[in-house]
């Protein structure tokens, strides 16, 4: 790998895809490198998918400003990137004065943030906004502007037309070390391979402070703030028309009813500091807990109707802003840390934010003339309607071929998903949805393996479910003789 | 594109919907069968042991040639088949139903019918339906996964096993991977019995000398990556013995946790679902909540024997045959589940002719009591020399048996189970 960089992104999330997507508009060569044999397997593929509406933090913040212009751009990066997101407003329900004098705080801040139709809102007002709001809310508001997305597909979109755009992608390159020589920095992965940059972005997510350790720029502590949710199926009655908030606390935004932009339900989540930063266990404690706070938001939500439960890791750091900057320590690096919600809102102004800092700090951006922000539409069975799917089978057979029962996904799409470089169960379960319905890939796993070696060439025995040591088979029938010690 | 005019539909290619099929087609009536996958038979393709068919053939099977004999009998019959095509809506038009469907060889096939059987059959409960605490590796398979890997694809979903749920479809498991070389170190079951037959407690633990801990729960799952270990706890009362808590080191954790009927195609169509076996209201005639729609199979409710599936389709169909006909059902009345009984199938009975009932019990119990009460009447008694929630009651009401002078509009027969001399 002697190709010399412009500028290398560290880590494929979300905050990283919009970024390296940013720089594929200018004539730059960019590569952006995930640690992960996938994007989005780090922060970014466990969070509420949920586009806030800008009245959560006030508006000294970095995050509440980039928040409030992030959730502007979402209507057109749809247009260009075909993500699953929709618009459908977030009420936050107050059951007591002391909930509603909180929530009269949010509504200062979100008239200071310029939130666009922020209300306070009755009982009466409330509930024919949401009629599955328990009754005995007081009052509460309301933010038409608030929305939900497919957190992951919006990064896959995200990196898709950075790649189309001339960046490059390396997975499984997890940087240990970062060495300036000359005018560039020489970046090297656990396995051996280095790249060289002219610049660097932090976006490591959970662990921009060891990338940041790694370059000898600022020393800081990005702590794991765990949140556990459980998905519901989606015929659950739970199912409300917008996201619901309760009043705040102090430390997270509490656990909320979200109903996804693909139908189903999700409950969550908790907010607990965890010292290990891949512990994405869940506990029975937090079980009772969020089932008991979302049914105080709407009581028809029902454990009968859980489907699966995860979950997620914040990358929280001190201060609890976002903390982007360029080093003090180091030239041309620029630390992107602490990047917890509303980042998935904040992200596309994230990505102007950093730019405008390049520029600053002095590099060049040239716009590339033949710059194309948009992809390809992948059509989907699931939302087509019966003559858009004859005719997608016409053209190609395999729409025809139902892999996923349950979300109705079909060979197409996973086709179209391995093709897009999604080689692992996980992969193509975020691309596609494939495994996400209530029989949890029950049905599917199994097709879904021998579509992968049909279409890559990987044995079954070495597909696995999210790299590393996650394999699925490990023999054929046979190899194991009956009655020897294993 | 392909439009498709007959009298009924069965969606589902199993026993239960060749069953049903083939009593329509011998009746005379035109009927087509939809099925997903590539090929007819359902699950039993992927049950190659044998315990099959003592009851329906007199002999016993493998479910494939179960599964081959129905096919023999749909193919003699001519009963039009479309396999790898998947329905997707259903549309009332009240005299007559639409169904749309998708295949890759066909593409949208518009199905106009005057009945459906719905025969889609059931699928497995997973980890979140059991809220497993955590990490969320890979290795954590449905044992019908697991079994589908082993018995069709040739492949080792692992080589150190811990099955949790004593579910029939675990107990199979266990065995099979003991024979193919795995290791399975224990059986977890969260009741104080066995979810499976008594048959294959025997069969398929006891005969591999693998450790059946009821009233244990999995508490914990360990390993990032794959599944490297479980932590197994006891219960006493409905509370988990934490002091008392085991590790077993295993790298496969395969679940039997139950079976819930599919009816998410059925919903659709506005089927009406019983809470208690997630399958559809069913009347007499084994007719949904929606005119011309009927159910039979683990789609209606989850059996244990596949020979119990074949008697209620056919059954099914035939009543299919006299909706056709037009041939009306006498007055019905309402069934329902009395003590220590989850539910009883159908959920209404006539007075027209004899009443098979399915139903299951929540109780283990030696020489119980099947106890049928008419409007607080008791009618009739059966003695019941053992009964477990694994193993479904059937019990047929003679026609003779009822007393047709006390019934009225109003009139609810409940099912019960209770000890001898209560």
């Amino acid at each position: 790998m002697s190709v010399k960089y412009d500028v290398m992104v560290i880590g494929a999330g979300v905050t990283g895809a919009a970024i390296a997507r940013k720089l594929s508009s200018y004539n730059l060569k960019t590569v952006i490198v995930e640690k992960e044999c996938d994007i989005s397997f780090g922060v970014s593929k466990a969070n509420s998918g949920i586009i806030h509406g800008g009245f959560h933090h006030d508006s000294s913040t970095l995050k509440s400003r980039l928040e409030v212009k992030g959730n502007l751009l979402f209507d057109q990066l749809k247009e260009e990137l075909h993500f699953p997101f929709s618009r459908c407003g977030i009420v936050v329900a107050a059951f007591n004065n002391d909930e509603m004098r909180s929530v009269e705080k949010l509504y200062e801040n979100g008239v200071s943030n310029k939130a666009i139709g922020i209300e306070l809102c009755n009982h009466e007002r409330l509930l024919s906004l949401e009629p599955k709001l328990n009754p005995d809310v007081i009052g509460g508001l309301y933010v038409p502007g608030g929305g939900i997305i497919e957190p992951y597909r919006f990064v896959f979109s995200l990196m898709e037309s950075a790649k189309k755009n001339g960046c490059e992608l390396y997975t499984d390159f997890k940087v240990i070390r970062g060495v300036q020589k000359d005018d560039y920095y020489e970046i090297s992965s656990d396995d051996g391979r280095m790249i060289k940059s002219k610049w660097v972005i932090n976006a490591a997510g959970l662990f921009c402070d060891e990338v940041s350790k790694a370059f000898r720029a600022e020393q800081y502590e990005i702590k794991a703030r765990k949140g556990e949710e459980f998905l519901l199926d989606r015929n659950a009655t739970a199912y409300t028309s917008k996201v619901v908030f309760p009043a705040p606390s102090e430390k997270s935004k509490g656990m909320l009813v979200i109903p996804t932009v693909e139908g189903t339900t999700m409950v969550g989540p908790t907010a607990d500091m965890v010292d290990d930063k891949e512990d994405c266990s869940t506990s029975k404690e937090n079980f009772l807990k969020i089932f008991s706070s979302a049914r105080r938001l709407v009581p028809v939500v029902s454990e009968r109707d859980i489907i699966t439960s995860f979950t997620g890791l914040r990358p929280s750091i001190e201060g609890e802003d976002f903390y982007i900057s360029p080093s003090e320590k180091i030239p041309r690096f620029i630390q992107v840390a602490g990047i917890q919600s509303p980042g998935l809102t904040a992200s596309p102004a994230i990505a102007d934010y950093v730019k405008d800092l390049l520029k600053k700090q002095g590099l060049q951006l040239i716009e590339k003339s033949d710059y194309d922000p948009n992809i390809e539409k992948v059509p989907r069975f699931r939302n087509s309607s019966h003559e858009e799917i004859d005719n997608l089978i016409k053209e190609n057979p395999a729409y025809g071929e139902i892999i996923c029962r349950c979300e109705s996904i079909s060979e197409a799409e996973v086709i179209a998903a391995i093709r897009q470089g999604h080689t692992t169960l996980d992969g193509i379960k975020f691309y596609t949805r494939a495994m996400m319905g209530r029989c949890q890939g029950g049905f599917c796993t199994y097709k879904i393996m021998k579509i992968i070696s049909r279409e890559t060439g990987i044995p079954m025995d070495e597909i696995t479910k999210r790299g590393g040591s996650s394999w699925l088979v490990n023999k054929k029938v046979g190899d194991y003789p009956v009655g020897t010690e294993i | 594109m392909k439009k498709i005019n007959k009298e009924v539909l069965v969606i589902g290619g199993g026993s239960a919907g060749m069953a049903a099929a083939a009593q329509i087609s011998e009746k005379g009536h035109s009927v087509v069968i939809v099925e997903r996958e590539s090929t007819m038979g359902g699950i039993l393709n992927q049950c190659i042991h044998n315990g099959f068919g003592l009851q329906r053939f007199k002999e016993e099977l493998t479910g494939p040639e179960y599964a081959e004999k129905y096919i023999d009998i749909i193919n003699k019959l001519d009963i039009e088949q479309y396999t790898g095509t998947t329905v997707t809506d259903i549309e009332d038009k009240g005299d007559h139903k639409v169904v749309y469907a998708f295949s890759s060889k066909n593409g949208m096939l518009t199905i106009r019918v005057r009945a459906i059987v719905l025969a889609m059959g059931c699928r497995e409960r997973n980890r979140g339906n059991i809220g497993t605490a955590g990490s969320r590796p890979s290795g954590i398979y449905t044992a019908g996964l697991a079994q589908r890997l082993v018995n069709i694809d040739g492949l080792m979903p692992g080589s150190k096993c811990v099955i949790v749920g004593s579910g029939d479809i675990g107990l199979i498991m266990a065995r099979r991977m003991s024979w193919v070389g795995a290791k399975v170190s224990a059986v977890v079951e969260i009741q104080p019995y066995p979810a499976g037959l008594t048959r294959n407690i025997v069969q398929c633990l006891n005969d591999f000398n693998i450790p059946l801990y009821l009233s244990h729960v999995i508490s914990k799952i360990y390993g990032k990556d794959r599944v490297e270990a479980v932590d197994i706890t006891p219960l006493k009362n409905g509370m988990e013995m934490t002091e008392e808590t085991f590790r077993v080191e295993c790298d496969t954790l395969l679940l039997s946790v139950g079976l819930v009927p599919d009816n998410e195609v059925s919903q659709k169509a506005g089927v009406k679902i019983n809470k208690e076996t997630n399958g559809p209201v069913v009347d007499s005639r084994l007719m949904t909540s929606v005119d011309g729609i009927f159910a039979s199979g683990n789609v209606l409710h989850v059996h244990d024997l596949v020979d119990f599936v074949s008697e209620e389709s056919q059954r099914c169909g035939a009543y299919v045959c006299d909706y056709l006909d037009n041939r009306e059902e006498e007055s019905q009345y309402t069934v329902c589940s009395g003590s220590n009984i989850k539910y009883v199938i159908p959920n209404k009975f006539t007075a027209g002719r004899d009443n098979k009932f399915y139903m299951r019990s929540m109780i283990v119990k030696n020489h119980a009591h099947l106890v049928l009460t008419l409007d607080g009447k008791e009618i009739m008694r059966k003695k019941q020399t053992h009964i477990q929630p694994s193993e479904m009651i059937t019990y047929t009401l003679k026609k003779e048996d009822l007393p047709l002078e006390d019934l009225n509009g109003e009139s609810r027969l409940e099912i019960s189970l209770v000890g001898q001399g209560e």
